[in-house]
C-alpha cells in the first residue's frame, strides 16, 4: 500500500517522460553522456524476485519500484546472473515498467537478477541484486477449493451411479417437453410432413449440443418408426457430422436403415444469423409440423420459434441459455428449461446408471444450496458478529478459483 | 472395438484437462497445452468438412432439380464469390472482399437481426396478459425494463432508469442464477457421464 | 365497442409488424432526437474503469461478434476505442469470431488518423482465432505463440508496441464486445477467474440480463447492454449525436408502441375474460 504514492508519482512523470524521449535501447552521444552526469536521474529500487507461483517452473518474477525524485530514465535493462558468475542482459524495457518475467532459467538453479536504468547511453542508476531460484508446483494455490468440491461433487454422483446400478428404485419427475416428443413426432406423420430438428448453433463442445444428440437419437428412432423425413440442418460442420451418425444409428435401431438419407441432414452456415435465415427459410417452405429447439441458442431464438409458430408447427425448445428461455416459453409449446436439457438422456432412456447420475446431480445441488445458505446467513450476521465473518470468508475462499 | 477407442479418448483427455486444471507440473501442464492446441486445429479442419457438404448438397439438389432447386445455384454461387475473392485479395480494407462483405454480409446479417424487434413485439402482444398476480407482476417489470433501457424513461420520471437497474440486478440476477447453476450442475454430471463413458449415446452408433 | 377489442385481441401479426416498422421508420426520417441520460448504471462503471487506468496501458479489446449486431455492437467498439485513444491506452484488437476482425479493423482505423494515432505504436488488430475459450487460456501463457503475426501478417517481434508484452499478466483491461459465444463469458471465465484480469463489456440487450450476474459479484468492472449501453458510452465520452444516441429515438418510441401492443391485448384480454363470465 505504502509503494502507492510512489507509482503515482511515476506515472505522473511518466506522460512528461514519454514526450521527451523514445525508449529502446541506450542511444549513445558524448554531449548527451555529460548531461547525464550532472543530472540525478530516478533508479531502480526495492527488487524482488520471486519463484512464478503455480507454474510448471522455468520462470522467475521480477518486481521494482522506480525512485519519485529525479529525471525519469530512457529506458532499463533486467540483468542476470547465473551459476556461472556470468552477467547476461536480459532486455531493455521501456520506463514505466514494473514487472518482467524471466521465462529463460532452469529450474533448481540460483540466479541473481538486477535492474540497471539507462540515461544518456549509460547506466545511470542500478537496484541491488536479488536472488530467486524457480521451480515446479504440484498444485495450483488457488484452486485446492474447487478440488475439494469437485472430489466432493464427483463421490456424490458416483455413489449415486452406483446404487442405481445396484437396481435401487429412483424417481424421476415428469417433463412435460420430453414425453411430448413422441406425441409431436406422431402429429407430423398424421399430416403428412416432416419433422425439423434444430440442435442450437454451437460445436461439439459445448454440453448442451451434446445433450441435444441425445434427443436427436430418439426423435429419429420415432421418426423412422413412423415414416416421417427428419430435417437437421445444422452450423456446425461437426455438429453434422456427429447428427448424421446419430440418426443412421436412431434409423437402423427402427430398423429401417433404408429410409435413412443423409442429404437431410445437411450444413448451412456459421453464421448466427445466415443460419437463423436459412432454418427459416426451410420452415416456411417445407412447413414442418413439428419444431425441435434443443441447445444452446442465442439472439435467433425467437427468429426461430416465431417462424416455427407462423407455420403451425408443435414446437418444443430447451436450453440452459437463460436469457433465451423467456423467448422459448413465449413461442413455444412446450421449453425445457436450463438442467432439465440434461435430463434427456436419462428421462428417456430411463437406464438404471444415467437415473442415478441424475439423483446425484440433485444431491450436488443440495450441497450447493446449503452452501450458499449457510454463506449468506454467516456473510449477514458477520457484520455484526465477526467470528461469522470468517466463516463467510472461509466459504468465499473456498469457491474463488484463481 | 469400435467403441472402446473412443471411449479412452474421451476418458483419457478428459482426465488430462482436468488434472491440467489442477496440477501445474509437467507432464500435465504440456499434456493440456496439447490438447488444447489440437482442439484448435480440429476446428479449423472442420471448416473444410462443412463447406465440402454444403457443395455436395446443393450441387446435387441442382442436378437433380429436386424441391426448391432453384435457391442452390444462389447458394453455389455466392459461396464460390467469396472464396475466391478471399484467396486472391485478402482480407484488407476496401479490396473485393471486404467490399462485398461489408455491403452484402453485414446489412443482410443487421436485417435478420433487426427482425427480432418486429417478433418480439408479436410475441410479448401475445404473452403478456395479466391474468393472474404472477402474471401482472411480470407484465409490470417488463413496462419498466423497456421505459428504463430508453431515455424516455428518464424523463417521465428519474426513479424509472433506477428501477429498471434495480430489478435487472437483484430479480433477475436471483433468477438467471438459479438457472445457471442448476445447468452447470447438469454441465458436469453430463461431462462425468460422459469422462467415465455412461453417456455414449453422443457416438452416435455406440449406443 | 366490445366487439373492437376482441377483434385487436387477434390483431394479425403482419398489422403489428407493420407498425413496429413505422414506430421505427419515422422517428428516423424526422429526425427526432431524445436527448440521452447516463443514470449510475453499469456502463458508467465501464466508463469510469477505462478513465482511471494510468495511459499507457495494454487493453485487450476483443471484437466478438459479426456483421448481424453491428447496429448495436460497432457504436459501443467506436466509442469504447474513441476513449481509449483519448485516454492514450494501447489497444490490442482480436476476435473470437471470424468476421469481427473486420469490424474490428474497421472501428480502429477509422478513428486513428483524426485523433493522430497510429497503427503497430498505438493500436494493433491481431486478428481471429478459433479455440474461444481455448484460446484464452493459452494467450495466458504466451499470446505470442497464439499470434505469432497481425492481422496483416506482421510479425509479432516487428510491433514496437507488443515488445514487453508475454501473457495476459502484461494487459490491464479485456473489453469483449460480444453478440454470444465465445464472447464475454469465456473471456469472464478463463482470463478474469484465471488469471485475474479486470474484464469489461459490452452486448447486445438480448443478452444483457444474463451477464448481470457478472456485475454484481464484481467479476465484470462494467457493460454496456445493447444500443442503450453505446448510447451511455457515446454520451460519457462525450460524442455529440452519436450513432447510438440517435437509434435512442426509434428504440423509445418502438418500446411506446410494444407497451401500447400489450396495453391493447390485455383490455381484449379483460373484455372477453367478462364476457366469458356473464355468459
Amino acid at each position: 500500500m505504502n509503494r502507492l504514492p510512489a507509482v503515482i508519482l511515476l506515472l505522473l512523470m511518466l506522460t512528461a517522460g514519454a514526450a521527451m524521449s523514445q525508449s529502446g535501447g541506450p542511444p549513445p552521444g558524448d554531449e548527451v553522456r555529460s548531461a547525464a552526469l550532472e543530472q540525478r536521474v530516478s533508479g531502480p529500487m526495492e527488487l524482488e524476485a520471486v519463484d512464478s507461483p503455480d507454474d510448471a517452473g522455468g520462470a522467475v518474477d521480477i518486481n521494482w519500484l522506480m525512485e519519485a525524485e529525479g529525471t525519469v530514465p530512457d529506458s532499463l535493462g533486467v540483468i542476470r546472473t547465473g551459476p556461472s558468475g556470468e552477467e547476461e542482459l536480459l532486455a531493455v524495457l521501456p520506463t514505466g515498467t514494473l514487472l518482467y518475467r524471466d521465462t529463460t532459467p532452469l529450474n533448481g538453479t540460483a540466479y541473481s537478477y538486477s535492474i540497471v536504468s539507462y540515461y544518456g547511453g549509460e547506466i545511470a542508476g542500478a537496484s541491488g541484486e536479488v536472488q530467486a531460484v524457480p521451480s515446479a508446483q504440484w498444485l495450483y494455490r488457488g484452486r485446492v477449493g474447487m478440488m475439494i468440491i469437485l472430489v466432493i461433487l464427483t463421490g456424490i454422483i458416483l455413489f449415486y451411479i452406483e446404487s442405481g446400478k445396484k437396481g435401487r428404485e429412483l424417481y424421476i419427475r415428469e417433463i412435460a417437453g420430453l414425453a411430448a416428443v413422441d406425441d409431436a413426432v406422431g402429429r407430423a406423420t398424421e399430416m403428412g410432413k416432416p419433422v425439423l430438428y434444430i440442435p442450437g448453433i454451437m460445436d461439439m463442445d459445448d454440453i448442451q449440443t451434446i445433450a441435444s444428440m441425445v434427443i436427436l437419437g430418439r426423435v429419429a428412432r420415432k421418426t423412422a418408426e413412423y415414416g416421417s423425413p427428419l430435417l437437421v440442418p445444422t452450423s456446425r460442420s461437426v455438429v453434422m457430422s456427429v447428427a448424421q451418425e446419430v440418426v443412421k444409428e436412431g434409423y437402423i435401431q427402427a430398423g429401417r436403415p433404408d429410409a435413412y438419407n443423409k442429404e437431410n441432414i445437411n450444413y448451412l452456415t456459421d453464421d448466427q444469423f445466415g443460419y437463423a435465415a436459412g432454418v427459416d427459410g426451410i420452415m416456411v417452405r417445407e412447413k414442418p409440423a413439428a419444431i425441435f429447439l434443443l441447445g444452446t441458442f442465442y439472439a435467433e431464438s425467437l427468429i426461430l420459434a416465431e417462424t416455427g409458430r407462423s407455420v403451425g408447427a408443435i414446437q418444443i425448445s430447451g436450453t440452459a441459455m437463460p436469457s433465451q428461455i423467456p423467448f422459448f416459453v413465449a413461442a413455444c409449446d412446450y421449453t425445457l428449461i436450463g438442467e432439465e436439457l440434461f435430463a434427456a438422456s436419462a428421462y428417456l432412456s430411463r437406464e438404471p446408471k444415467l437415473l442415478g447420475s441424475l439423483k446425484g446431480q440433485d444431491a450436488a445441488k443440495l450441497f450447493f444450496i446449503i452452501l450458499i445458505v449457510v454463506g449468506v446467513i454467516a456473510a449477514t450476521i458477520g457484520q455484526f458478529w465477526p467470528p461469522l465473518e470468517s466463516v463467510a470468508e472461509f466459504l468465499r475462499d473456498l469457491v474463488t478459483v484463481n | 472395438m469400435r467403441l472402446i477407442i473412443p471411449l479412452a479418448i474421451t476418458f483419457t483427455s478428459g482426465m488430462i484437462m482436468i488434472l491440467n486444471f489442477f496440477i501445474p507440473h509437467q507432464p500435465f501442464a504440456l499434456l493440456g497445452e496439447n490438447l488444447q492446441e489440437w482442439y484448435m486445429i480440429v476446428a479449423s479442419g472442420a471448416i473444410f468438412l462443412g463447406s465440402a457438404n454444403l457443395l455436395h448438397v446443393h450441387f446435387r439438389k441442382t442436378r437433380l432439380k429436386l424441391k426448391n432447386w432453384k435457391y442452390s445455384p444462389v447458394t453455389i454461387v455466392g459461396f464460390l464469390v467469396m472464396i475466391v475473392l478471399g484467396l486472391i485479395y485478402g482480407v484488407t480494407e476496401n479490396l473485393p472482399f471486404d467490399y462485398l462483405f461489408m455491403n452484402m454480409v453485414a446489412p443482410m446479417g443487421a436485417t435478420m437481426f433487426s427482425l427480432l424487434a418486429f417478433f418480439v413485439a408479436s410475441a410479448a402482444f401475445r404473452a403478456f396478459r395479466a391474468s393472474n398476480w404472477r402474471a401482472t407482476l411480470l407484465l409490470t417489470s417488463a413496462f419498466l425494463v423497456m421505459l428504463g433501457q430508453v431515455p424516455i424513461g428518464a424523463m417521465i420520471w428519474d426513479k424509472i432508469p433506477l428501477a429498471k437497474v434495480w430489478l435487472m440486478a437483484i430479480p433477475n440476477t436471483a433468477g438467471q442464477r438459479a438457472v445457471m447453476i442448476g445447468a452447470a450442475m447438469g454441465v458436469v454430471a453430463t461431462s462425468l457421464r460422459m469422462i467415465f463413458g455412461i453417456e455414449r449415446s453422443y457416438l452416435g452408433g455406440a449406443d | 365497442m366490445a366487439d373492437i377489442f376482441t377483434r385487436m385481441g387477434n390483431l394479425d401479426r403482419r398489422i403489428i409488424f407493420i407498425l413496429i416498422a413505422l414506430a421505427v421508420i419515422i422517428p428516423i426520417l424526422t429526425d427526432l432526437i431524445i436527448p440521452n441520460i447516463v443514470g449510475a448504471e453499469p456502463s458508467r462503471d465501464l466508463f469510469e474503469f477505462v478513465d482511471a487506468l494510468p495511459p499507457g496501458s495494454n487493453v485487450i479489446l476483443s471484437f466478438d461478434y459479426d456483421p448481424s449486431t453491428m447496429p448495436e455492437l460497432q457504436p459501443m467498439a467506436e466509442a469504447v476505442v474513441r476513449h481509449l485513444f483519448l485516454k492514450d491506452h494501447r489497444i490490442i484488437g482480436m476476435a473470437l469470431w471470424p468476421q469481427g476482425a473486420a469490424l474490428g479493423q474497421d472501428a480502429m482505423s477509422s478513428l486513428s488518423d483524426s485523433l493522430g494515432k497510429e497503427q503497430y505504436l498505438d493500436w494493433v488488430n491481431l486478428g481471429y482465432k478459433t479455440g474461444g475459450g481455448v484460446m484464452i487460456v493459452r494467450l495466458g501463457t504466451s499470446m505470442r505463440a497464439i499470434f505469432p503475426t497481425d492481422r496483416d501478417n506482421v510479425p509479432w517481434s516487428e510491433i514496437p508496441m507488443l515488445q514487453g508484452i508475454n501473457s495476459l499478466d502484461d494487459i490491464q483491461l479485456v473489453i469483449s464486445l460480444s453478440a454470444g459465444d465465445p464472447g464475454i463469458i469465456a473471456w469472464v471465465m478463463m482470463a478474469g477467474d484465471r488469471y485475474d484480469i479486470p474484464i469489461g463489456g459490452g452486448c447486445t440487450a438480448v443478452s444483457a440480463p444474463q451477464l448481470y450476474t457478472y456485475l454484481q459479484t464484481e467479476q465484470m468492472v462494467g457493460l454496456l447492454g445493447g444500443l442503450k449501453g453505446a448510447a451511455d458510452y457515446e454520451t460519457l465520452v462525450g460524442i455529440e449525436n452519436g450513432e447510438a444516441i440517435r437509434g435512442m429515438s426509434p428504440q423509445s418510441v418502438a418500446h411506446i408502441a410494444i407497451m401500447l401492443f400489450i396495453i391493447i391485448g390485455n383490455i381484449a384480454y379483460f373484455t372477453q375474460k367478462r364476457k366469458g363470465g356473464a355468459r
